[in-house]
């Protein structure tokens, strides 16, 4: 498969895992493996005296590198400040930017999630917003210097697939950065359609992290990624209203 | 003076510095990033930038999430 180029780095694969939801570092371990994936999420939060073990020790393990998000973060200001905790910590220039509206929903603001990257940017951060699947707003983040744009196919951790086909083809069409497809991905067949229609990458954690067998569906996703991007490369036939037949018609 | 660290009211001396109030929760120097009242303090400053009274200290970890 042809490499995933963000912010001109290479990625072998073009599954993005996030690290939610897992029910032990071991399990996330061999997901995560499974996966191929060379790109992940991690969150910021208050450092807890009693925990044992880090992600960070697993993704420096594997050679995964590390993307932080602004997840929990409501508000510009709080994505900002979040965002230069973990190039602190982390040693990353590189952020998914995620301002939510409101807990029920979690969907991203999008006028947060704006203000956040233009400030974001121009502080030298290699911006990856999650927004709405908005054609209009993916165009003005990628204007605004966003290195790509991660539309949802639905809420996170819904496992709802997508949504909106047609809104994520607009996006695609008209993106200049990569179009990663994150949150709302509930099975393989979800993954391999968000390739099919010409996003460069997909991002999901719960369906992976909270599937019976992490492992299994990590291994799952990895095909299904894989399989889309060759499908799309490939060209699909148009569809018919009507059969068509394959073999010579007549004696 | 009371300063805050991570939520919690804690009395310290005069002079505490964001290293001190660090190592009040961990011996960890990577991976951990500091910001006293919605400012990042970086690492090299640690040592040097001593609190203030009331002072807000957020001492944050990457966890898994997303």
């Amino acid at each position: 498969m042809d490499d995933l180029v963000i912010a001109g780095e290479k990625f072998s694969s073009r599954l993005i895992m996030g690290t939610g939801g897992a029910p032990s570092l071991e399990v996330l371990d061999q997901a995560l493996v499974a996966s191929g994936t060379g790109l992940t999420t991690v969150a910021m939060r208050r450092l807890d005296p009693a925990a044992r073990g880090s992600v960070l020790d697993v993704l420096r393990r594997r050679d995964i590198k590390v993307l932080p998000n602004t997840a929990g973060c409501f508000t510009a200001g709080d994505a900002v400040l979040t965002a230069r905790l973990a190039r602190e910590a982390l040693g990353t220039d590189w952020v998914k930017l995620e301002v939510i509206a409101d807990e029920r929903t979690l969907l991203p603001d999008p006028i947060e999630t704006f203000d956040a990257a233009e400030r974001l940017v121009a502080d030298g951060f290699t911006v990856l917003p999650y927004i709405g699947d908005d054609p209009a707003l993916a165009r003005r983040l990628e204007q605004a210097g966003c290195a790509a744009v991660m539309p949802l196919g639905a809420p996170i951790g819904s496992g709802l697939g997508i949504r909106n086909p047609h809104s994520i083809e607009l996006i695609v069409e008209a993106a200049g950065v990569p179009v990663i497809l994150d949150a709302g991905i509930g099975t393989a067949s979800d993954a391999a359609l968000a390739m099919e229609l010409g996003c460069d990458a997909v991002l999901l954690a719960t369906a992976v992290t909270r599937a019976q067998r992490p492992d299994l569906m990590a291994a799952a996703m990895k095909g299904a990624v894989e399989a889309g991007r060759l499908a799309r490369q490939a060209g699909r036939i148009p569809r018919r209203r009507y059969a068509e037949a394959s073999s010579p018609v007549g004696p | 003076m009371k300063v805050t660290i991570n939520g919690s009211a804690r009395e310290v001396p005069h002079g505490t510095t964001v290293a001190q109030a660090v190592r009040t929760l961990t011996s960890a120097t990577t991976g951990v990033a500091v910001a006293v009242n919605d400012e990042v303090v970086t690492r090299g400053t640690w040592e040097t930038t001593a609190l203030s009274d009331s002072d807000r200290v957020e001492v944050l970890t990457a966890v898994q999430g997303g």
